[in-house]
């Protein structure tokens, strides 16, 4: 389970984080959604561990992960798994490389059993035969796909994606929402979807939070958030340019 | 290599033609061979090469290390709970120490048959006087000294270019700053240290 306390950040005096306060169940698989520069990212970056918050708390399965050395947060990076919004695949290793490299540097699996995961792992995202190319030689849908397959190699407890279908096309992000919903069911991680695709990824989700001004205004069933009457979750479902969230900042 | 070939032939001629203009005041034509090996192996050789190296392969490394940091590559590896300066650091710095004394000992060679060409078929010196007063003035602890230099040079390079690309600012500007402050950095720092490392060997 994942629990946020009143947790601040700020950017050269730019307050981006204003108290955010979020629980997530275990094995639920939750959209965090909000404007372009919100926060979102930010947030997952912390529960990575990649920033360090300005005061507040994050526990994670009872440890209170503000307060660990690099050793503490590794051990729980070890149950982790993130989508980068770029994929961040390795450009100097093939696909193969890049999805068996968790398990390389982290287990001691055998070669053969390595193959055997990694060509698993490439059937679950719907990409074979590609292991022999390069990042550069795949598309955008492609990247993220293989980026998902290394993401969930290691069988982590929790997922955390960062907009995980932004600059692709409204069927291949379809098939990433459906290919994430389906990895949820067949593994049974904690999801954290970063995401402004409303209300396509609704399909996929458990609960929705609205991050508004730095804080979560609001959390529900993708119904509930349907149909909320707060103006700034509706503001930003419809897309309407009238309401509290600006447009030009 | 082709750079490294390149510039270390034009160096050995081009230290043919000055040194031999300075020692004809002196009568001393046939100490070039020494003169140039001496100014090769202990001095111009590791910084030339070096300050070559940097141009080529350091902004090049630059470049890499700052694209992975903005492509999230960096973060990628530290959510795995992996270390990325022993990803990316250490075998750079590692690497540094091996390659910079062998290019070194390339550019310092192609030098002396610069210099020879030079030196034995436009300026009339005897072939054998070149080798052989080269023998006599060139000792081992002259070409430790050099690769000493080289050695230690690698290590400053290798260190400043991951260094700027691992905190490289965002975007292609921040990957582009990164790369010409590695470079103009290391350059500097290549000079100022060989004065102080020089005053240390010698």
């Amino acid at each position: 389970m994942i629990d946020i306390i009143d947790l601040h950040k700020s950017f050269d005096g730019q307050k981006v984080l204003n108290g955010i306060n979020l629980t997530i169940a275990e094995k639920e698989l939750i959209i965090i959604m909000g404007k372009s520069g919100g926060g979102k990212s930010v947030i997952i970056k912390h529960i990575m561990g990649l920033l360090k918050a300005d005061s507040g708390n994050i526990f994670i399965d009872k440890i209170d992960i503000t307060k660990l050395d690099v050793k503490g947060l590794d051990k729980i990076r070890d149950k982790l798994g993130v989508l980068f919004q770029g994929g961040a695949l390795f450009d100097s290793l093939t696909v193969f490389g890049n999805i068996a490299f968790p398990l390389r540097e982290k287990t001691k699996l055998s070669k053969q059993e390595i193959k055997e995961r990694v060509r698993q792992a490439l059937e679950d995202v719907g990409l074979k035969g590609v292991g022999s190319k390069y990042p550069a030689e795949l598309s955008g849908g492609m990247k993220k796909r293989v980026a998902l397959a290394r993401a969930l190699i290691t069988e982590p407890h929790i997922v955390l994606f960062d907009e995980p279908t932004t600059g692709l096309d409204p069927i291949i992000s379809n098939s990433i929402h459906r290919l994430i919903r389906a990895t949820h069911q067949k593994y049974g991680y904690t999801g954290i979807v970063i995401s402004h695709e409303v209300p396509e990824i609704f399909e996929i989700a458990d609960r929705v939070a609205m991050v508004f001004d730095g804080v979560i205004v609001e959390t529900g069933t993708p119904e509930e958030i349907k149909n909320s009457s707060n103006p700034a979750v509706r503001q930003f479902i419809t897309g309407s340019l009238e309401g509290p969230i600006e447009f030009l900042s | 290599m082709l750079v490294i070939l390149l510039t270390g032939s034009f160096t050995g001629m081009f230290l043919a033609l000055q040194l031999f203009y300075t020692l004809r005041k002196f009568g001393s034509e046939a100490l070039l061979g020494p003169a140039i090996a001496l100014s090769l192996i202990r001095e111009l050789g590791p910084v030339l090469s070096a300050l070559m190296i940097t141009g080529r392969a350091g902004s090049a490394l630059t470049a890499e290390i700052g694209m992975m940091r903005i492509s999230e590559q960096i973060d990628a590896l530290t959510a795995m709970a992996l270390n990325p300066m022993r990803y990316l650091i250490v075998p750079n710095i590692v690497a540094g120490i091996i390659v910079f004394p062998l290019l070194t000992s390339i550019f310092d060679l192609i030098g002396i048959y610069g210099g020879y060409f030079v030196g034995v078929n436009l300026l009339g010196v005897g072939s054998g006087t070149y080798f052989s007063q080269m023998q006599n003035f060139v000792v081992m602890e002259d070409i430790r000294i050099g690769l000493y230099k080289s050695a230690s040079f690698g290590v400053i390079v290798s260190w400043i270019c991951c260094y700027k690309g691992f905190y490289t600012g965002y975007g292609a500007e921040g990957v582009s700053k990164s790369t010409t402050e590695a470079v103009v950095a290391s350059s500097i720092l290549i000079l100022i240290w060989d004065y102080f490392i020089g005053s240390i060997l010698l």
